[in-house]
C-alpha cells in the first residue's frame, strides 16, 4: 500500500495522476480462510481491519452480496456521538467516540471526521428533565454533555428558532461537543484499504446463501453465489438481513428489520454549523462540507426489506425541520433514499458468541449504528479472535434476552430509536 | 404510503389510518408465571422477521379501531390478503401455485 502524503500529491502531479494504485483489491474467493466476515459495510470491514492489525489474523475474506458500503453505510445521516444514559452504551459508544479521534491519521485516510458538536433540543419539562438527567450520567461515566439555555443554543446554531410562539418551543438543549460528523464512504473505503493491505481478501458481487455447519454443529463454512467457501470462524455483519443469514444456521432472532429514510437539500452556503437533533418533534440535521443539509427520519411502523420508505415519514420530518428552522422553508430537496435496519426489542445492539461453535453475530444497531463503527469493529475482531467478548461488549449478549438483563436504552432513549 | 384493506370496513384506506401491531398468530401463554425463560423468550422477543411474506397484525386505529391480519410481502410492501382477528392462518394463498 502507498502511503497517502502531500509528497505523493506533488509526485502524482507531476506525472500526471498514473500511479495511484487501486484503494483495495478484487482476489478470487479461495477455498478456506481462517475467518469469514459477512458482509462488507463500516462494521464487518472494521472487524477485518482490526482483526488484522491488532490480532495478528489476515486470512479473513470479508463477503459482500452488493457493493462494498452499498448499504447503510453509505445511507445514514453519519452522526457521530456516545451521549447514551446507560454505563454498557456509554463504555461501547465512547470507545467508538475515541477511535474516531485518530482514525484518519491510523488508516492513512481522511475519514472527515469533524467535531462540530451535537445539540439535542428539549421542547418540554419532561424533555429538560431527561436530558439534564442524561448529563449527569455522562459526566459520571468520563463522557462530556453539557446544558445550553435557549439563547445559548441559539448562539451555538444561529438559525435556530427559539421564539416562545413556536408550537414546540425550544426550552434548552443537551450538547455533546465531541460530538459531530464523518464521511461515511471514505470510513468502508478507508477501512477496506487498509485490511486489504494487510491480505485481507474483500469479495463483492458474492452473496451468502447458506451457512455450512459439520457433523459437530460448528460452523465449516458457507454456501456463496460464487460456490462453498470454507471457514472455522464466521462473523455476521449483516446489518437489516442479520436474521435472514442467522436463519440459515438455524439461529432466530430478537430482530426487526424496519426502513429508515434520510434525505438531503440542494446545496447551500455554510449555515448550520453543528448537528442539530430533536427527538420531540422528530428531526436531525446537519450540513455536509459540500453545502447539503442532511436530514435524517424516523422508521416505517412495517417490517420491510425494500429499501425505500413512506412519502409521509419524510414529510413529518420537514414539518418538523421548518418549525425548528423557519428560514429552510422554501428550500428544494435534491434525493431521499432508505436503508433496512435492524432493531432490537431493547433498542441496544448484540456483538456476542452464539448458541452455533464458531458463529459471532454482530448486529441489532437498529437506527444509529454509523457512530459505531470504529468501537463496533474493534471488540467484535476481539471476539472472534479470542473466543470471547471484550469487556465493553460483554454486556451485549444474545442470551440477555432470555435472561433479561437487557440494557434498555429503548426506555432511556435520548433520541427515537 | 401503504394502501391497506379493513376486514371489517371492507374497502381499502390509506396507511395513516393504520398503526401496525407486529407479528401475527404469537398466542399469549395462558399461565405466564409458569414459563420457562426459553419459552417465554420466544414468545415475547423472537421474531420471524422474514424477508418475503409476513403475517402481521394491523389495527384501523383511526377508523373503525379493531385488530386484523395482514398477508405481506416484505420486499415488495405489497399485501395479499388481509382477514379478521381469530380466523386461522390462511392455509392457501390468492395467487399462490397449486
Amino acid at each position: 500500500m502507498k502511503k497517502y502524503s502531500v509528497f505523493a500529491i506533488a509526485r502524482e502531479a507531476m506525472r500526471g495522476h498514473k500511479g495511484w494504485e487501486e484503494q483495495w483489491t478484487s482476489p478470487e474467493p479461495k477455498k478456506e480462510y481462517d475467518v469469514i466476515i459477512v458482509g462488507a459495510g463500516g462494521h464487518g470491514l472494521a472487524t477485518a481491519y482490526y482483526l488484522a492489525s491488532e490480532h495478528g489474523i489476515t486470512n479473513i475474506a470479508v463477503l459482500e452480496k452488493g457493493w462494498l458500503g452499498g448499504g447503510n453505510t453509505g445511507r445514514n445521516t453519519t452522526i457521530i456521538r456516545s451521549n447514551y444514559l446507560y454505563d454498557e452504551s456509554a463504555g461501547i459508544y465512547d470507545h467508538a467516540l475515541k477511535l474516531w479521534d485518530g482514525l484518519s491519521q491510523e488508516l492513512n485516510y481522511n475519514v472527515m471526521y469533524s467535531a462540530r458538536g451535537v445539540m439535542m433540543l428539549a421542547h418540554n419539562v419532561h424533555d429538560v428533565q431527561v436530558f439534564k438527567r442524561h448529563i449527569h450520567a455522562n459526566r459520571l461515566n468520563g463522557i462530556d454533555n453539557e446544558w445550553l439555555t435557549p439563547e445559548e443554543a441559539k448562539a451555538f446554531c444561529p438559525p435556530l428558532n427559539i421564539s416562545k410562539e413556536a408550537r414546540y418551543p425550544v426550552m434548552g438543549a443537551a450538547l455533546q461537543r465531541r460530538g459531530g460528523t464523518a464521511r461515511h464512504d471514505a470510513v468502508a473505503w478507508g477501512y477496506a484499504r487498509g485490511a486489504s493491505a494487510r491480505g485481507v481478501h474483500i469479495i463483492q458481487n458474492c452473496e451468502v446463501t447458506g451457512i455450512k455447519r459439520a457433523a459437530n454443529g460448528a460452523v465449516s463454512g458457507v454456501e456463496t453465489t460464487r460456490g462453498f467457501i470454507g471457514a472455522k470462524k464466521v462473523g455476521v455483519v449483516a446489518a437489516g438481513h442479520s436474521s435472514v443469514i442467522m436463519n440459515m444456521a438455524g439461529v432466530r432472532m430478537p430482530l426487526e428489520s424496519y426502513p429508515l429514510q434520510a434525505l438531503v437539500s440542494e446545496p447551500i452556503k455554510p449555515v448550520v454549523p453543528c448537528v442539530v437533533m430533536s427527538n420531540t418533534v422528530h428531526a436531525y440535521i446537519s450540513q455536509s462540507d459540500k453545502g447539503e443539509l442532511v436530514i435524517g427520519a424516523g422508521t416505517d411502523q412495517y417490517v420491510s426489506y425494500s429499501q425505500t420508505g413512506g412519502l409521509h415519514i419524510l414529510q413529518h420530518t420537514l414539518d418538523a425541520i421548518c418549525e425548528m428552522f423557519p428560514i429552510f422553508t422554501r428550500m428544494k430537496m435534491l434525493r431521499s433514499w432508505g436503508g433496512i435496519v435492524d432493531v432490537t426489542p431493547d433498542r441496544s445492539p448484540i456483538l456476542a458468541k452464539t448458541p452455533v461453535k464458531g458463529l459471532y453475530v454482530n448486529c441489532g444497531w437498529g437506527t444509529g449504528g454509523f457512530k459505531a463503527t470504529p468501537g463496533s469493529g474493534n471488540v467484535f475482531a476481539h471476539t472472534i479472535a479470542k473466543d470471547e467478548p471484550h469487556p465493553i461488549n460483554a454486556p451485549f449478549t444474545l442470551e440477555r434476552f432470555r435472561t433479561g438483563r437487557l440494557i434498555d436504552e429503548a426506555a432511556a432513549a435520548a433520541v427515537a430509536h | 404510503m401503504l394502501l391497506i384493506r379493513c376486514p371489517y370496513c371492507e374497502e381499502e384506506r390509506p396507511e395513516l389510518e393504520f398503526r401496525n401491531a407486529g407479528e401475527a398468530h404469537i398466542a399469549r401463554p395462558t399461565n405466564i408465571a409458569a414459563e420457562s425463560d426459553d419459552d417465554f423468550e420466544k414468545f415475547f422477543f423472537i421474531r420471524a422477521n422474514p424477508k418475503g411474506v409476513i403475517y402481521e397484525r394491523w389495527r384501523h386505529i383511526h377508523g373503525c379501531a379493531r385488530f386484523f391480519n395482514a398477508v405481506r410481502d416484505t420486499v415488495t410492501d405489497k399485501f395479499v390478503m388481509t382477514y379478521k382477528a381469530g380466523e386461522p392462518k390462511p392455509a392457501k394463498l390468492p395467487g399462490a401455485p397449486k
